[in-house]
């Protein structure tokens, strides 16, 4: 039901993810936003069973930030992706597991930027780019086809559009906007939110 | 008298004094001299830095740290138990934010660690954290706040206060010049806490440690080279006004 999807650039990364909340067959919001901001240059995107990504998510933003204050500089991208995923699957076998699925994008100022795919079972993978929900089916064939390592942001911001538009065209479900964020040397930048049109 | 009533922190004395807290109160006494003062738009932190020994590395000798963005504190510490209340505050902040979607006020923070220093003043076995804090900060309300805390456990608020080895004198020239003029700006502010300091220290930039947070921008600790800066601006206004007296007793 849900989508997230992430292409990283040479020396940023772009992320969105669709707008919809939704309970049983009712959309309960249509302007949720699914990424949480765990640093200045850090953006964790996260869907899954409702409640726990909000408990999940929210819980690692505070421990990023405790360790910024307890050590006077952020954790990077990488460190927070192993942390994260360290966490999620400690509570795999545990009473207690979270249902997330998750996106780690970040911008580390000597490694530049990194985008991090990590799944409910705490499989974690370093990727250049990445899908979340049944809409990953439809458009990782697109990205296969059209990603090059080297894209401008408008390129990706192109790439991101004929995602979206074979999601309109084949998905079963509407899925009419979608928060759009780049993440790059300067920090978090929002982009103009992308809509679908009827079909 | 004392003697036989101060070996446990549990036993009171027969008239009244819970002598092992007074002796903690007496150890946060012997520490070097720290001032906070609470401006308008800006909170100041200055300590008196103990000289570093020629080997050491000056930085790892902080005793003013951030709790969160908006609050910090200084502790003067005599013995082991330091790095405690730093982290059991900072570990706070996070978990207010996380449960009440809100940054602490200063004013929680500081009675969470006042509970903390409260309990060791009650239960046997354990001796007082003989430490005194200075916490600073933004409330998400924009209002600045100082308090300072007592190995008993107690806090209040103040306008500008000092504690330390030479806390009295800091605090009478304090009384004399905290005026709304004084801390009309922000480096007026930061003036009258190196003023202040410059009572009882020996002079210079070098032995004065300085943090300021202003009103939603995180905490700064001043290099040595700006305080320098306002040390010698503060000497120049010092000669101009003692010309300004000569010159009048002269007419």
């Amino acid at each position: 039901m849900e989508y997230l999807i992430g292409i990283q650039g040479p020396d940023f990364v772009l992320v969105a993810a669709d707008n919809v909340a939704a309970n049983s067959i009712l959309q309960m919001k249509h302007d949720a936003d699914k990424m949480f901001k765990l640093s200045e240059k850090i953006l964790l995107l996260c869907v899954g069973e409702a409640g726990d990504t909000a408990q999940f998510a929210e819980y690692i933003q505070k421990n990023v930030q405790l360790y910024k204050m307890r050590n006077g500089y952020e954790l990077s991208p990488s460190a927070a992706a192993n942390f994260t995923r360290k966490n999620l699957a400690d509570y795999l076998r545990s009473r207690t597991p979270y249902h997330v699925n998750l996106l780690l994008a970040g911008y580390d100022d000597t490694d530049g930027p990194g985008l991090y795919y990590m799944d409910y079972l705490s499989a974690l993978a370093k990727a250049p780019f990445a899908a979340h929900g049944y809409g990953a089916f439809l458009t990782l064939s697109i990205l296969d086809q059209h990603y090059r390592p080297d894209l401008t942001r408008d390129e990706a911001v192109d790439l991101l559009k004929k995602c979206i538009e074979e999601l309109r065209k084949r998905f079963i479900l509407n899925l009419p906007s979608f928060t759009v964020r780049v993440i790059d040397k300067e920090g978090i930048h929002d982009l103009e939110t992308l809509t679908s049109g009827p079909k | 008298m004392a003697t036989r009533y101060d070996r446990a922190i549990t036993v009171f004395s027969p008239d009244g004094h819970l002598f092992q807290v007074e002796y903690a109160q007496e150890a946060v006494k012997k520490g070097s001299t720290a001032v906070g003062i609470r401006g308008k738009d800006i909170v100041v932190l200055g300590v008196e830095k103990k000289s570093v020994a020629k080997l050491q590395e000056e930085r790892t000798v902080r005793k003013i740290c951030a709790l969160d963005e908006h609050v910090c504190m200084y502790i003067f510490f005599n013995l082991f138990m330091f790095v405690q209340p730093f982290d059991i505050s900072r570990v706070e902040c996070q978990s207010h934010r996380l449960t009440v979607e809100d940054p602490v006020t200063v004013e929680y923070i500081t009675r969470y660690i006042a509970t903390l220093k409260q309990r060791y003043t009650q239960s046997n076995g354990r001796r007082p954290f003989g430490i005194s804090a200075l916490i600073v900060g933004f409330d998400d309300d924009g209002t600045p706040r100082l308090y300072q805390t007592d190995p008993s456990g107690t806090y209040h608020a103040w306008k500008a206060n000092a504690i330390g080895r030479s806390a009295k004198t800091v605090r009478e020239f304090l009384e004399k010049n905290y005026t709304d003029e004084a801390i009309a700006g922000d480096n007026e502010t930061i003036k009258l806490a190196i003023k202040a300091l410059l009572e009882v220290v020996q002079s210079g930039g070098k032995n004065i440690e300085l943090a300021v947070i202003r009103r939603n921008q995180p905490l700064k600790i001043l290099e040595a080279k700006e305080i320098e800066t306002l040390v010698a601006e503060i000497e120049k206004e010092k000669e101009e006004e003692a010309e300004k007296k000569k010159q009048k007793k002269s007419t």
